[in-house]
């Protein structure tokens, strides 16, 4: 079937549509007054939605009878992409580039050397997600690799809240959605022994 | 109009008013038509005011940016929450109360003040505690005017200040998590409410203050960051104790009374060093932050003896 050829090709090319939007938008001046603020802010919020739709990706196959697992991956590598703009863009239009500002923000702001602590821990993943790397790694160890995760999407959202004044309701609504996502982990690991999941692991087919 | 020009500002760096208008007039018409959905403030009207001293031959900030990208958290947390909420604000009939520790406490209109007052013009730096800044021509009148008026007895050591609070025309008041607790309060020593670079703004770019920026009246404190800088005020007491300031209630550990603008003294969670100044561009720079936001030579005196670290 046709879909089933290219529709991972599909959803790369949707993926990188916000991103298009965001940077014209932002040279187009339609972001307001202050437009590197604007951009940053919403290229981490798009890293963030392609982590969640990653960790919904079990719960949806093991309670609803969706399964997505085919996307996972993309998921995955747009969550990176997006960080990495993100990162770039706060490296760059917002910083300006001043290195020792940068290094000084890392190294003693919570908040910026949590979200640096995320985006480096997306590095291995990003690395490994492809078959010959889950081939060279073998499935056990990969799958423990990837749990790294998790971690990150803690990272993410302590980042994120740390990020801003007071207690808007935006960053706490996706605290509750990756907390939903983190407890349903535990309460499967608690409640089942641990045991590589029957089926393929991650491959395409 | 009476509007002071300053030779060094680029006339390539200001908003012609015709192109403003020009905005204003085909937003109205859209919202007329159904187009737009955005409530429009009651329109400005025109300020009269002469040049007054302090200001600063830098670029003013665009008054598009000015009157869109606003922390008014009465009317939401976003940037342009107040911009689209605060048009649904009555600001007149409007008076305000100053009383406390006064021999002559009076409720004064505000369009009566805007008629009595020696309304001028000050070109005014504006720091925000997050990191940007804008140039803005205010216009006003020090608060020292208002003050001399009621009287302060010689047991008043401090000023409070309190914004209007009514849910029905301010949403972030009726929000179920409040950012804030409400009324916004705000304070400042005695001395520096009496300082001349301390003023009551009732308008901005020559007009009436739009109600995003704290229609119809608000403090406006250039040396301290953003949030002393009360809006849309109703009343101001004199009393002798140090009064609860909104910010520092939310935070004490982020947000203390002075609030002054220090590069040296960093938020806990990010630097104060540089700010970037807002002008509606990705492209828009970053600058050093200066100590009281250039103003040291006319308020670090107020300080002296101070540990600012301590009292940030």
């Amino acid at each position: 079937m046709i879909w089933r050829r290219y529709d991972r090709l599909a959803l790369y090319v949707a993926g990188f549509i916000p991103a298009l939007y965001l940077f014209y938008a932002a040279f187009s001046g339609w972001l307001g007054a202050d437009p590197t603020r604007v951009l940053e802010h919403h290229l981490g919020l798009w890293a963030l939605r392609f982590l969640i739709a990653a960790l919904c990706v079990t719960p949806l196959r093991n309670h609803a009878g969706i399964n997505l697992l085919r996307y996972r991956r993309a998921f995955g590598l747009l969550c990176f992409a997006y960080a990495a703009l993100h990162f770039l863009t706060y490296v760059v239009l917002d910083q300006g580039l001043d290195l020792s500002a940068i290094w000084r923000d890392i190294t003693r702001r919570w908040f910026i050397t949590i979200g640096m602590a995320a985006l480096l821990m997306l590095v291995p993943l990003t690395l490994t997600s492809n078959n010959a790397m889950i081939k060279r790694l073998g499935a056990r160890a990969w799958g423990q690799l990837h749990t790294l995760t998790y971690a990150i999407a803690v990272a993410v959202i302590v980042h994120y809240i740390l990020s801003v004044k007071s207690w808007p309701a935006e960053p706490l609504i996706y605290a509750a959605i990756v907390g939903a996502l983190l407890l349903y982990r535990i309460v499967r690991t608690l409640t089942k022994r641990w045991r590589p999941r029957p089926g393929p692991i991650p491959r395409p087919a | 109009m009476a509007i002071w020009k300053d030779p060094t500002i680029k006339a390539s760096g200001i908003t012609p008013k015709e192109v403003y208008l020009r905005r204003r007039d085909f937003m109205k018409a859209a919202a007329a038509l159904g187009l737009v959905g955005v409530p429009f403030p009651a329109s400005a009207a025109p300020l009269m005011a002469a040049p007054g001293p302090y200001g600063t031959d830098e670029a003013k900030t665009p008054l598009e940016n000015v009157t869109s990208f606003n922390n008014y958290y009465e009317f939401g947390t976003g940037k342009d929450d107040p911009a689209y909420y605060a048009g649904k604000l009555t600001t007149s009939p409007w008076s305000v109360k100053v009383g406390g520790l006064v021999a002559n406490p009076t409720e004064f209109g505000v369009e009566d003040l805007i008629k009595a007052m020696p309304l001028e013009e000050r070109i005014y730096r504006l720091r925000c505690v997050e990191g940007w800044s804008m140039v803005i021509p205010w216009i006003g009148f020090p608060l020292a005017e208002l003050l001399k008026r009621v009287e302060p007895l010689g047991s008043a050591k401090y000023v409070a200040f309190e914004t209007l609070v009514r849910p029905e025309e301010m949403p972030g008041q009726s929000a179920y998590f409040p950012a804030l607790e409400w009324p916004y309060v705000e304070g400042l020593r005695l001395d520096e409410a009496m300082h001349p670079l301390t003023i009551l703004a009732v308008g901005l770019y020559g007009e009436t203050l739009p109600n995003q920026n704290g229609a119809p009246i608000r403090l406006v404190v250039p040396w301290k960051y953003g949030f002393k800088s009360i809006k849309s005020i109703v009343r101001i007491a004199l009393v002798e104790n140090q009064p609860p300031t909104s910010w520092n209630r939310q935070n004490p550990g982020e947000y203390g009374f002075y609030s002054n603008v220090n590069p040296e003294v960093d938020h806990p969670r990010w630097s104060q060093a540089t700010e970037r100044r807002i002008d509606g561009s990705v492209f828009a720079s970053r600058r050093d932050t200066l100590m009281f936001n250039g103003y040291a030579e006319h308020v670090a005196g107020l300080y002296a003896g101070q540990d600012l670290r301590k009292d940030y």
